[in-house]
């Protein structure tokens, strides 16, 4: 079959720099799904972006052709004025952008940005074009398309949202998608959901899909050819079977060896029972007010936790699993002392073995700023969690200082002594956070957390802001340190491959409640939760043999009140955390 | 429908605004020892005058500035009746200035609607320049274009404003042969409205609107210039171009509606701003706005004329500010369905 679109000794700079795109090659047939799967800074979306032209100002196309050969017959992309340019953008080949709020116009309706696709490319009446683009929505799955139309962007969740981003951009029929890493701001099941459609869509209208990601797991379930990139060059090209199956080339190995999987069955972990436990929190809910619009109606309750029991072992990791809102991080908030609890909820924290522990909420001042020292905190996201104009040595002696800890050189020597134990170069102190790349920043945050030795850290979403290979890096920091300096996790994550790996207790979180807890093989062999079974049918994992099985994901992943009977709960009835096993815990009326 | 019922919430909110505003204005005028009256009076004394004595003293009881400084403003306000009953400000009396010899609406009258117009026309002259300008400069950032326009912008900001308008004078009057100082021609003073008085009162304006509003337009170019540059940048201007958008079409249709707001947040702003400051260009250009005669009162401790004008500039800041939250509310999606957000 004559390729589609073909791309041919491509070259992409800035300037006088080195290419940041080199040489790259591929092509794509009608119909056909291509993955370009590469780090950060692999010149992925660069390439993919070369395709229509839009690029940063100070990018230049070096050298190549790109050559599309959709209904207008071959025409190459690269020689178009930019009349031309505009007709094939968004009507031959359309895009799909990686943060769906931010990608739409926050004051247009969503359907006024929709059916523009249509007037910009004529032809149409604005009636066809309503009818048309409420078609579309219906495909996407909205469950009441005129109320879509109507909707401004900030009316609808994530998931909604990047389904109007591929209603836009299917709207017009196109021979092209490109998407560009269009699930990697979603949450795992509406990941799979995403997936299911564009994969359903392609079906339906023989459209060829660029898909442009870092997730080998993504790259399994949706393509048909791949090609790697690493630094603007293609490491490795071919269809996805073999390439998955055996991958030749060592960057692509390496690929691989990083990315967290869900573990095979019986892979047996120690695990004891210890009864001595740093951290105890019994019966902590979190109730907010949201105040009406109107006077007259009543506040509207929102419950961030509800009744959760959860107790950390010292030296052991206590992962909280649940999608963005289930209250996760209420609940690490909690323990930390950041918020307080509704009455009733209490959290224990016993810092050293065999001392009494004390109510993290009820505390003088003293024994606050002791808490503090004792229980740190590690943040999402490395970029925006330093202070761009502090010295790392600042950044990393400012606790020791708040807490008067030592003369100046002392903290220096400290600040140093915890740069090489996170694997960075004491040399590095005199540097400012933007000379680090990410993995090297999340580093500093572990080692400024680390600075006042505390027994606990809280982790939240420690690596999911990172490149595969670099949270892999980072994920083997944690483990060492937490085996060496003795410390205690509590590890929030919305990522279950990731906890496998690390946790020793898994709590899975849904709406503010745990639905079912248990140490990480249990939970992953033999989950009992339809919940629980739709994270794990969602996460994407680098096997082609286990492909995402959406039916589980439809059957879990919804309201708490499309459950089965026996796990079904309403705002009025909620079914008790009960114990079906040793360590096993799910919540379902007995 | 519920644009209007804030529309209603704002305007009360305004009217116990200018309450509070009323006190303030009144308490800081009463700050200064004394007053204009009893100022007079001791003048009086020590030169030996005794005539006006009488005269100065029956004002001040004609006036209740005898009386305790509540009372005053209970009076002056219109909030009880006083030695002539029922008139204060809230019964459209405005009271006597005493500087001037003459009741303070007939000072103000005309003066006041011509502030309000060389304002407005300001006003009008930013948004006009500034905008396209703005958008101009940050679509074509680091090029000729915007490196003229910010030359140009920084050259308004930094010329004294009585200096531009006397260079403008002097050579519009040479080669456009525009008019010399004030608001219209002396033969249409006094005279009822006509067509050519109007035309006369805009050809009038076109130095005093560019030389109040040139400073103004310039900094708000630079402003626009910023937040549409960081507009641009924002993925939503991809999602535009990769529909298949025509680059002005797009840039006016999405980042220009987002790094709009903050310019309509401006309009409250602008009214104030200009009438305090353009007093002394009012004098170099001669205009019969209400700045001149603001300063006046407030150096004579004219306390009914300085009153009246503070007012009147807080009105016109709270209708400004009304004005733009009004529009802003119906801009922006986002500020309408505050609390809706999911």
């Amino acid at each position: 079959m004559k390729p589609l679109l073909t791309v041919e000794n491509l070259s992409i700079g800035f300037g006088s720099a080195a290419p940041v795109v080199q040489d790259v090659s591929f092509s794509i047939a009608p119909g056909q799904t291509l993955a370009l799967v590469g780090e950060s800074g692999s010149g992925k979306t660069i390439t993919c972006r070369s395709v229509l032209r839009i690029l940063p100002r100070t990018a230049q196309i070096l050298s190549g052709a790109i050559t599309l050969n959709g209904k207008g017959g071959p025409t190459d992309l690269l020689a178009l004025g930019p009349r031309r340019m505009r007709d094939i953008r968004g009507n031959d080949v359309s895009m799909i952008f990686q943060e769906p709020m931010r990608s739409l116009s926050p004051l247009h309706k969503i359907g006024n940005q929709v059916s523009e696709v249509l007037w910009l490319h004529g032809r149409v009446s604005e009636a066809e074009a309503r009818r048309k683009v409420l078609e579309t929505f219906d495909r996407v799955g909205f469950p009441d398309p005129d109320r879509a139309y109507r909707s401004y962007p900030f009316e609808l969740s994530g998931g909604m949202r990047q389904r109007a981003m591929i209603a836009m951009a299917m709207v017009s029929e196109p021979d092209l998608l490109i998407a560009d890493e269009p699930t990697t701001a979603l949450d795992v099941t509406t990941q799979a959901q995403v997936l299911g459609l564009i994969r359903d869509l392609q079906k339906d209208t023989g459209m060829a899909v660029i898909l442009v990601t870092h997730d080998l797991g993504v790259v399994a379930n949706m393509a048909e050819q791949v090609v790697v990139m690493h630094k603007g060059r293609i490491m490795e090209s071919g269809a996805a079977e073999p390439l998955l199956r055996t991958p030749a080339h060592p960057y692509t190995k390496q690929l691989f060896a990083a990315a967290p999987k869900i573990p095979d069955p019986d892979t047996p972990r120690a695990g004891d029972p210890s009864q001595d436990l740093i951290l105890q929190m019994n019966q902590v809910s979190k109730t907010y007010k949201l105040k009406a619009s109107k006077p007259w109606q009543p506040d509207l309750l929102v419950h961030a936790c509800r009744g959760i029991d959860l107790s950390l072992p010292r030296g052991r990791t206590l992962a909280i699993v649940g999608e963005s809102g289930s209250g996760k991080t209420t609940a690490a908030r909690i323990a930390l002392g950041a918020e307080g609890p509704d009455a009733g909820g209490e959290v224990l924290f016993s810092p050293r073995p065999g001392q009494p522990p004390i109510a993290v909420h009820d505390m003088d001042r003293a024994a606050r700023i002791a808490f503090q020292k004792q229980a740190q905190m590690v943040f999402q996201d490395p970029y925006s969690s330093l202070s761009p104009r502090m010295r790392v040595l600042d950044a990393l002696t400012e606790p020791l200082e708040i807490h008067g800890i030592g003369t100046a050189s002392d903290r220096r020597d400290k600040a140093a002594a915890m740069l090489s134990k996170v694997g960075l170069n004491p040399d590095m102190l005199q540097r400012y956070p933007h000379a680090f790349s990410g993995g090297q920043r999340q580093r500093l945050s572990i080692a400024r957390a680390l600075t006042l030795d505390p027994a606990l850290l809280v982790c939240d979403e420690p690596t999911s802001a990172l490149d595969v290979s670099v949270q892999d890096q980072i994920l083997d920091l944690l483990e060492d340190i937490r085996d060496r300096m003795g410390l205690s996790y509590l590890f929030i994550s919305h990522d279950l491959a990731v906890v496998a790996r690390i946790a020793d207790e898994v709590a899975v979180m849904r709406q503010g409640l745990v639905v079912e807890q248990a140490r990480p093989e249990v939970l992953f062999h033999n989950p009992v939760h339809p919940y629980t079974k739709a994270l794990i049918a969602a996460q994407p994992t680098p096997d082609i043999n286990r492909p995402i099985n959406l039916k589980l994901v439809a059957q879990g992943a919804g309201a708490p009140d499309s459950w089965p009977d026996r796990f079904r709960f309403t705002e009025q009835s909620v079914p008790g955390l009960t114990a079906i096993d040793t360590g096993h815990k799910v919540r379902c009326h007995a | 429908m519920d644009i209007f019922r804030y529309a209603i919430y704002r305007l009360f909110t305004m009217l116990l605004t200018l309450l509070v505003v009323s006190v303030l204005v009144f308490a800081i005028i009463n700050l200064p020892p004394g007053d204009y009256l009893s100022n007079q009076i001791a003048e009086l004394r020590s030169t030996g005058q005794t005539s006006g004595l009488a005269k100065a003293e029956f004002l001040r009881k004609e006036y209740a500035l005898d009386r305790a400084l509540w009372e005053q403003y209970m009076i002056w306000m219109g909030f009880m009746p006083g030695p002539q009953g029922w008139s204060g400000m809230l019964q459209g009396n405005f009271g006597w200035s005493f500087e001037f010899d003459r009741p303070v609406a007939e000072i103000v009258g005309d003066s006041l609607w011509l502030t309000v117009l060389v304002n407005l026309a300001a006003v009008l002259f930013i948004y006009l320049v500034a905008l396209p300008l703005g958008v101009l400069a940050a679509a074509r950032s680091k090029t000729w274009v915007d490196y003229t326009a910010a030359f140009v912008g920084y050259l308004g900001l930094a010329t004294p404003n009585f200096l531009l308008a006397l260079i403008l004078f002097y050579y519009g009057n040479k080669h456009l042969n525009l008019p010399i100082g004030g608001l219209m021609d002396p033969i249409y003073e006094g005279e009822p409205m006509s067509l050519a008085k109007v035309k006369s009162i805009l050809i009038h304006l076109i130095v005093p609107t560019f030389v109040i509003g040139t400073s103004g337009a310039a900094a708000m170019m630079q402003r626009l210039r910023a937040n549409m540059l960081d507009e641009l940048g924002k993925p939503y201007v991809e999602t535009a171009i990769a529909k298949g958008m025509a680059p002005s079409k797009m840039l006016t249709k999405y980042p220009l509606r987002v790094a709009f707001n903050p310019f309509v947040a401006d309009i409250g702003n602008l009214l104030p701003a200009m009438v305090s400051g353009s007093v002394l260009v009012s004098v170099v250009l001669g205009l019969e706005t209400i700045g001149p005669t603001l300063l006046a009162a407030l150096k004579t401790q004219d306390q009914f004329l300085s009153g009246f004008v503070l007012m009147f500039v807080a009105l016109l800041t709270l209708i400004g500010t009304m004005i733009s939250d009004i529009l802003l509310v119906m801009l922006d999606p986002r500020i309408r369905y505050e609390g809706r957000d999911a």
